[in-house]
């Protein structure tokens, strides 16, 4: 294995304390003051995030809305400039390739934002899909992910002081991020850098992402740290990023999705539009018409039990009717939650099932996503 | 930097070791609570198990990941520390006190050898 790569904030994680791992060839700060406790500060009041590991890669051109739409799952031409949405990348098989962001950040400029350890794969097969497509000369991918830095900036507390980083409106339209809708993006100038700022995350707060060049993240995320200070804000790592998409049901690639798993199957059934053509299409067709064998749900454990884990099997009766995809101890629900592949007919909400955790069986609950909800 | 008492004997694999007569008390390590991080459950051995040496008998899950626990001597269980069922944190908060983990009866003497000391502990974990 070669050594882990480290983002441009690496020095500001270690000044801070924080202890790394390697998470898809990163070395990434997993927590700095608890899981626990960054999990509730950012349910709470607001934790900053090192996303830097993500990949942004611009595709542009005079037809890289319509490129976009042949190749994946939802419609980019629905967007107009400034907006955003969540979307696929599946293989013939109708399989995920990777689940990204794409922002419209210009008429016919879109950023994509994807997966750490998916980069290669979605550059290389972006680029021969615009062979494929016809289109070289009129729709351009570039990666631009060793020059952007992300930082994620999330919970209740972070409209109150996020408008301050900036001197100037934004230069797509509006005056401020905190005019920003969900799912909105537009770019505003930091110690003369454009900077992206998206009403978007991972955590199921309000809050913003951010990406800038790396040369100015190191300042920005000083910044941040500075406003937000009077506001109760703390660097959060990938365990409570972790921990908080588990208790809104969102997938992370790797678990709940793979090539081997299609949009449909792990429930994001409208984030992929019928109405048009794209590469699955035909497989994702004939899973809606005939209905997949098998669906992503989310549970909870019902009585004490040792944190679910993915791997673990699930039970109904004497028939093993799924495996679990992620699995944690909820922080906000103090009990054991997760998500689980189940084989259809049992794919429904309410659901009675045993969880097995090291050969012995605990009660566990189908339910819908999300399991959070703020009260 | 962990909190290592020197009165304890220690493993390779973070558990603390304290006789008292015929009985060794077995909890972790603070440098073992603070790599694990928050402790949500911990499952012990039941009482009156005999268990050998190294033999893996229980398992600390933090929200991030299981551990398994192993005995660090061979004996029967006598008690455990039945408190952390519903307060597993008192491992995180008080590893050498409040956050044991179970006693053990040994029948000869046990052989501590293969033990660590606080400084010997301290220089496997780097912080001697």
């Amino acid at each position: 294995m070669a050594d882990p790569r480290r983002t441009t904030l690496f020095e500001t994680h270690q000044a801070l304390g924080a202890r790394c791992i390697d998470f898809g060839g990163w070395e990434m700060p997993v927590q700095y003051s608890g899981i626990v406790d960054e999990h509730r500060t950012v349910r709470e009041a607001c934790g900053l995030f090192d996303i830097s590991h993500m990949g942004e890669l611009m595709v542009g051109g005079a037809r890289a809305t319509e490129f976009l739409d042949s190749t994946l799952t939802n419609t980019a031409s629905n967007l107009a400039v400034g907006d955003a949405q969540y979307t696929l990348m599946c293989n013939e098989r109708g399989g995920v390739l990777d689940d990204l962001y794409v922002y419209r950040i210009a008429k016919e400029v879109y950023l994509l934002v994807v997966n750490a350890s998916r980069i290669p794969q979605d550059l290389a097969e972006l680029q021969r899909l615009v062979i494929e497509f016809g289109s070289t000369r009129t729709v351009n991918v570039v990666d631009e992910s060793d020059n952007l830095s992300a930082v994620a900036v999330q919970g209740p507390h972070v409209n109150r002081f996020v408008n301050q980083l900036f001197t100037m409106p934004g230069l797509i339209a509006v005056e401020h991020p905190a005019a920003l809708e969900k799912n909105q993006i537009d770019v505003f100038i930091f110690e003369g850098k454009d900077v992206y700022v998206s009403r978007t995350g991972y955590t199921g707060e309000d809050g913003f992402e951010l990406i800038a060049p790396n040369e100015v993240i190191t300042t920005l995320w000083g910044r941040l740290m500075e406003l937000g200070q009077d506001h109760g804000i703390k660097p959060a790592g990938l365990g409570a990023r972790d921990t908080l998409r588990m208790e809104m049901g969102y997938p992370l690639y790797g678990h709940e999705l793979s090539e081997e798993v299609s949009p449909l199957e792990a429930g994001l059934g409208c984030f992929v539009d019928m109405e048009k053509s794209f590469r699955g299409r035909g497989e994702l067709g004939h899973q809606k018409n005939e209905g997949t064998t098998r669906r992503n749900m989310a549970f909870t454990m019902i009585a004490k039990s040792p944190p679910p884990r993915e791997g673990y099997p699930v039970w109904i009766g004497e028939e093993k009717v799924g495996t679990v995809t992620s699995g944690t101890q909820s922080p906000s629900l103090q009990a054991g939650i997760g998500m689980a592949h189940i084989n259809q007919p049992y794919a429904k909400a309410g659901a009675e099932i045993e969880i097995e955790i090291r050969g012995r069986r605990f009660p566990a609950e189908l339910r819908k996503k999300p399991l959070y909800q703020k009260s | 930097m962990s909190n290592i008492p020197d009165h304890l004997k220690y493993t390779a694999s973070h558990e603390w070791i304290r006789i008292e007569g015929d009985t060794a008390v077995i909890g972790v390590t603070d440098h073992a609570q603070a790599e694990l991080t928050d402790i949500v459950y911990v499952e012990l051995p039941e009482v009156g198990r005999t268990l050998a040496a190294g033999e893996g008998c229980g398992v600390v899950e933090s929200v991030k990941t299981a551990s398994d626990l192993y005995a660090p001597i061979a004996g029967e269980i006598t008690e455990i520390n039945s408190a952390l069922e519903d307060a597993p944190e008192q491992v995180n908060e008080s590893p050498y006190d409040n956050g044991w983990f179970f006693k053990l009866k040994f029948s000869s003497d046990p052989d501590l050898s293969g033990m660590l000391d606080a400084a010997g502990y301290a220089s496997q974990i780097g912080e001697s």
